[in-house]
């Protein structure tokens, strides 16, 4: 049994959902944060 | 812990710590993936395999150190009333879950080449998999709420019951026999040798960090979408 096949599958599943999560949470913020400064200047 | 009570002073700290723990925790995780892949040795037992442990680890840590965070935020809003608590206890629920589902998927990767099975229902995993319930019912409910900024005494009060499966998860290896190992690290010294265990705390670190930054863009995600709801109603009724 090829044990590396098993922790590459760990490792890029770990990868996709923290730097998934990290994308998610940064796009949101960046996007409400935007919002906020365009309703601002609209004022 | 009431000077942060006040959203434009929290936000004043948040934007460099935001900055500061991801980047902190890329550097971290990106150092100790690579010295568990490539430069500690295999383990005289589980052989490569033993490289999965710098992900599912962490990923474990912060399932319970999510859902520790939920109950003691739960407790600081039904007993303070802080602002700001209720809009932590949103932030950390879905990492929590993720990294909750992460570390049941990593375990049972592990497990297959380890034990001969992708799954077994023992003590550890099946409390593992009744806390990643746990943070979908705690979504659920938290999102049911109109309120943004707090989450209702109910969910709360699930945020702080919940907790009681963070000592069951902890010691699920001590009451019940299993195939997953029993504690390798406590107050008393870790089992790990030193050249396969020093790249944990690089990844553990690591993934804190970034969890940290994750909490803290979703927390202001959560008052920047307040904010616009405030003002949209200001601009309606002018």
């Amino acid at each position: 049994m090829n044990h590396w096949s098993f922790i590459i599958a760990a490792y890029v599943l770990t990868g996709l959902g923290t730097f998934g999560m990290l994308a998610w949470s940064f796009a949101a913020m960046r996007r409400a944060e935007g919002r906020v400064d365009a309703l601002r200047q609209e004022k | 812990m009431h000077r942060l009570a006040n959203p434009t002073r929290f936000l004043k700290i948040a934007r460099p710590l935001t900055v500061f723990s991801g980047v902190i925790g890329a550097l971290l995780l990106i150092t100790g993936c690579y010295a568990g892949l490539f430069i500690t040795p295999p383990d005289y037992l589980q052989g490569e395999t033993v490289r999965i442990l710098y992900v599912h680890v962490p990923a474990a840590w912060l399932g319970m150190a999510g859902w520790s965070g939920i109950a003691a935020a739960s407790i600081v809003q039904l007993v303070w009333r802080h602002p700001l608590a209720g809009v932590a206890a949103r932030a950390i629920a879905v990492p929590g879950a993720v990294f909750t589902a992460v570390c049941l998927i990593t375990g049972s990767i592990w497990g297959r080449p380890t034990w001969g099975t992708w799954w077994e229902w023992d003590g550890r995993m099946t409390s593992m998999l009744v806390m990643l319930f746990l943070y979908f019912g705690y979504i659920a409910l938290s999102n049911a709420s109109e309120e943004r900024t707090s989450v209702s005494r109910v969910t709360a009060l699930y945020g702080i019951i919940g907790a009681i499966n963070i000592p069951i998860i902890n010691r699920s290896v001590v009451w019940w026999k299993s195939l997953h190992q029993g504690p390798s690290i406590t107050v008393k010294g870790s089992s790990i040798a030193p050249e396969i265990l020093w790249p944990l705390g690089l990844t553990v670190t690591g993934f804190t960090f970034l969890f940290i930054a994750i909490v803290l863009m979703r927390m202001r995600t959560n008052l920047a979408e307040v904010r616009i709801e405030a003002r949209l109603r200001r601009m309606a009724q002018a």
